[in-house]
């Protein structure tokens, strides 16, 4: 009976819009917290996974030995490797491909490297206006990590005592 | 027999067993590396530790022969604490460099590490570093991780009979090497690479290519000799990567030859023929599969319209499947020709045979015999698993015999030898014939030839063995009616070497000339109008090679089913046939034993499996029964009821030949012409590891004893001129003095050496 009475009065007294506004009012007043990308950037771990990278050493030699662990371990099967007998008898890759819209970025391939030749940077922000245009290659990869090499290497110092 | 309680199971085994071999029979696991079933033990790794009750300390359980009440605990914390301490010494010196190793995936130290190491090392001192060896083309070294199980080392003596790695050094220096820095020669070098439990030895054609894990095995036969081994095919996408032995116990136990496990380099070779050909003017044109059949069709109705369907000459590989040779005999025998040869090697047809040649026994039994006479047999190079189950069973007290043309060193003891010219071959063998006969021998008998009759006529189980030079001999006949003469007396097994995948197979399927029809040399030396030639290269494989040769340039006609470009010079139409492993099929190898087998890979290029099309060649002339829609349906068409049907067509049997004693010149040098070791097929000689191993050069060149080289005032590796006949080719010379005086090896089925033709005959050397 009681509930009856209270739900008579709220259906013309607005009550509810009233709350509602409150809500917008306290907000119109709040600090914002709305990042304005691409203006503004958002803080980044250094664990932060994306777009992948091959690494080189300080002499300039690929890091990559073809072990093809992160291609066995690769859920999406994203990674296609082919390797042979370089002239000075090391194993290197004559492929190293990435499809990156294959890629779900969970970091496996980092993990399973026992070089730290394929890494995750920090880049997101890349784009293909053409779905091939997303199929990385040994050539773009090695390109990526020469290009960022400072940062990864920092990245992979901070990481470094948790691994 | 001993009752003895591993891990509280009670079994009872074997008097004289091990307790590793009563582990194996109850189906427990005990981790070891140096232990393998074929070989000797060693008792080297100590990764078999186990616990014994009684025992005062953890006992090795290869070399721990079991008594009876012995009570063995081999997984209890005593025995794993053991077997965990060796793997910390094992991993001491063995580098961390498992990715970039061959084995990793597949390495035995790698997985018991898994179980039994731990989880970092404690040894912080610098680790050992051995230098690298070389051993030729086909085998990799990291001898840094080697283990010294020694299974390389015992392979070498037991199994390929020549110790070509040792391990000299102690303790810490101990290294596997091959001797003096030399490379490894044997035929069966490869299996070192299966045994080695880490990555110490690999393949070296494999070398980085692929991680075993990417790879799937399939079921496979080799398509080589007749043994018919098993192979595994490692195959990712569309490309075989490796091969690898598949156990059989009665056919090639655990081993393969390098030829099997080496050859499918050739698949992808830069000479497979990836399209349909036609020949245009001078032009060979690329063409699409409808035409370039019409076009053989049509141009085959031509021949057998204006000259009849016996001016068409059939030639198969014996290395194409059953299913393969049946459809080609069933065409052949549809367009009315009876002129259908597998058999390009041989040179004699006289007599008649009352079946298929082949071994007259199992396989597995040679291992067993007693007395073994082999009769023009290079059975190491012929048939490199074959001369390891004879030299099982030498080693097992057997006598064996030799009568050959070359005094090769077989790598075990040899009870009688007779080594001649290839001219006295028949007269050597009448010998050995007289003197096994009752009542006096027609020829006079030498001591050795009485010998060799004295060990026959002595023994249980026998067996008297024709190989490749006695099948390929002019007088091949004869000398396989002397060989009946001798097992009937002796009452010996009379068999065949058989040198092709499925020689008994073609046999079988009747892919053997008809009434009236040529033989594969009759075809040749009186030439036919055309031929279809099915997988086969007669200008190298020919008994007379340049006669095959003359014969297909003169043809109107030849239209060639080949996998590789091999008949671009004389060929009209070239179908591309699918190669081994890219085709579903069947080999009856050498006892009769059906092994059939599915497509490994996808065929190259354009190519189809050449049963395929065979049957579209069929159709285009509306035959009936050429209307089959899987191998399997040929091969049922084909032998009804499988290896019955294969059995009943059996038989060594041969009557119709005398025997006459050939006149020879007594300076003569003649040609040992048999195909060397890795020209056997068109696979070994497309297989470019096989090629630069020792055997393949060597085979690639002519061979004679230092004697004749500086009779002739020749020199050894430098090129000679060799005439025969009236044509003549350049060879480098080897010295090889197992050879007699009077005999050079010239290779057959060498392209270098096919202008010569007739791989028995008389020949002339000269200095260049």
């Amino acid at each position: 009976m009681l509930n009856r009475i209270k739900y008579y009065f709220k259906t013309f007294l607005l009550i509810e819009l009233l709350q509602g506004l409150a809500v917008t009012w306290r907000h119109l007043w709040a600090p914002k917290i709305t990042v304005q990308y691409p203006d503004e950037k958002t803080p980044q771990s250094p664990r932060f996974r994306g777009l992948h990278a091959l690494r080189r050493y300080p002499s300039g030699e690929e890091r990559c030995i073809g072990c093809k662990l992160c291609e066995a371990v690769c859920p999406a099967m994203a990674i296609t490797i082919e390797t042979a007998q370089r002239a000075d008898g090391t194993r290197r890759t004559t492929r190293y491909d990435i499809d990156l819209t294959k890629c779900i970025f969970c970091g496996f391939c980092e993990e399973a490297c026992p070089v730290d030749a394929i890494v995750e940077t920090r880049i997101f922000e890349y784009h293909g206006e053409k779905r091939g245009d997303l199929y990385y290659t040994k050539d773009m990869l090695l390109a990526v990590g020469d290009k960022y090499e400072a940062q990864i290497a920092e990245d992979k110092a901070a990481d470094a005592k948790y691994r | 027999m001993p009752v003895i309680t591993i891990d509280d199971k009670e079994i009872e085994v074997a008097a004289g067993s091990t307790v590793m071999d009563a582990a194996r029979e109850a189906g427990i696991y005990i981790p070891h590396f140096c232990y393998h079933k074929k070989l000797s033990i060693a008792a080297s790794c100590r990764m078999c530790l186990v616990e014994v009750a009684k025992a005062p300390k953890p006992l090795p359980a290869c070399a721990t022969p079991v008594a009876d009440g012995m009570v063995v605990r081999t997984h209890s914390d005593y025995a794993i604490a053991a077997q965990k301490g060796v793997m910390e010494f094992l991993l001491i010196n063995h580098p961390l460099d498992c990715p970039v190793c061959d084995q990793g995936g597949e390495c035995l130290l790698q997985d018991i590490a898994m179980g039994y190491g731990g989880v970092a090392s404690r040894y912080a001192e610098p680790k050992r570093v051995v230098q690298e060896k070389d051993l030729g083309p086909l085998i990799a070294t990291d001898m840094t991780r080697c283990i010294h199980c020694s299974r390389c080392v015992r392979f070498g003596q037991e199994i390929a009979g020549i110790m070509e790695l040792g391990m000299p050094g102690r303790g810490e220096h101990t290294e596997v090497m091959p001797f003096l820095e030399r490379q490894v020669a044997s035929e069966v070098s490869g299996n070192v690479i299966d045994l080695c439990p880490v990555g110490a030895l690999t393949s070296k054609p494999f070398r980085f290519s692929a991680r075993p894990w990417e790879l799937s095995r399939r079921r496979a036969v080799s398509p080589h000799d007749g043994l018919g081994a098993n192979l595994a095919v490692h195959v990712k996408g569309d490309r075989v990567y490796r091969a690898t032995p598949l156990d059989n116990e009665a056919v090639n136990e655990c081993w393969l030859a390098d030829r099997d496990r080496y050859s499918y380099q050739a698949i992808d070779s830069d000479d497979r023929l990836l399209a349909p050909m036609v020949r245009d003017g001078g032009q060979w044109l690329a063409v699409d599969w409808r035409q370039a059949l019409a076009q053989a069709a049509g141009a085959l109705k031509v021949i057998r319209d204006t000259h009849g369907g016996d001016a068409i000459g059939f030639v198969a590989s014996p290395r194409q499947t059953v299913e393969e040779l049946h459809l080609f005999q069933k065409l052949a025998r549809a367009l009315g020709s009876e002129s259908i040869d597998s058999r390009l090697e041989r040179a004699d047809f006289t007599g008649r045979r009352d079946g298929v040649e082949w071994l007259g026994m199992p396989v597995a039994d040679l291992g067993d015999l007693d007395r073994c006479l082999l009769i023009g047999s290079s059975v190491r190079k012929e048939q490199p698993l074959i001369a390891q189950r004879l030299r099982q069973a030498v080693k097992k007290g057997a006598q064996l015999s030799v009568l050959h043309c070359a005094d090769d060193d077989l790598l075990c003891k040899v009870a009688g030898k007779l080594i001649g010219r290839p001219s006295e071959l028949v007269g050597l063998l009448a010998q050995v014939a007289g003197a096994v006969a009752a009542g006096a021998p027609a020829v006079p008998v030498s001591a050795a030839a009485q010998a060799i009759a004295d060990s026959l006529k002595s023994g249980g189980r026998k067996a008297v063995l024709l190989g490749a030079v006695a099948q390929q001999h002019p007088a091949a006949s004869q000398l396989h009616a002397l060989a009946q003469g001798i097992a009937q007396a002796t009452g010996a097994t009379l068999g065949f070497l058989i040198d092709a995948a499925d020689q008994v197979g073609a046999g079988v399927v009747n892919c053997r000339p008809g009434q009236g029809g040529a033989n594969a040399a009759a075809m040749f030396s009186q030439p036919k109008k055309a031929y279809v030639i099915l997988g086969a290269e007669p200008e190298l494989e020919a008994a007379d090679s340049a006669q095959a040769r003359q014969a297909l340039d003169a043809a109107e006609l030849v239209i060639v089913l080949n996998p590789f470009r091999a008949a671009a010079d004389y060929a009209d139409v070239m179908l591309p046939i699918a190669a081994y492993a890219e085709s579903a099929g069947s080999f009856v190898n050498m006892e009769g034993r059906l092994q059939t087998f599915r497509a490994a890979v996808a065929p190259r290029g354009a190519a189809r499996p050449a049963w395929k099309v065979l049957r579209v060649l069929g159709n285009q002339f509306d035959l009936p029964g050429f209307d089959q829609d899987s191998a399997e349906q040929v091969l049922a068409e084909a032998l009804p009821e499988g290896e019955a049907t294969i059995r009943a067509r059996l038989g060594n049997g041969i009557d119709g030949v005398t025997v006459a004693l050939p006149a020879t010149a007594a300076n003569a040098i003649e040609r040992l012409g048999e195909t060397p070791i890795y020209q056997l097929d068109a696979y070994t000689r497309r297989a470019p590891a096989l090629q630069a191993s020792i055997d393949g050069q060597a085979g690639q060149c002519a061979a004679a004893s230092a004697a004749l080289i500086a009779r002739l005032g020749l020199a050894a590796g430098k090129p000679v001129k060799i005439r025969l006949g009236g044509a003549e080719t350049v060879l480098r010379l080897l010295r090889d003095d197992g050879l007699p005086d009077g005999v050079v090896r010239v290779p057959g089925s060498l392209a270098a050496a096919s202008r010569l033709g007739a791989r028995y005959a008389e020949i002339s050397l000269e200095k260049m």
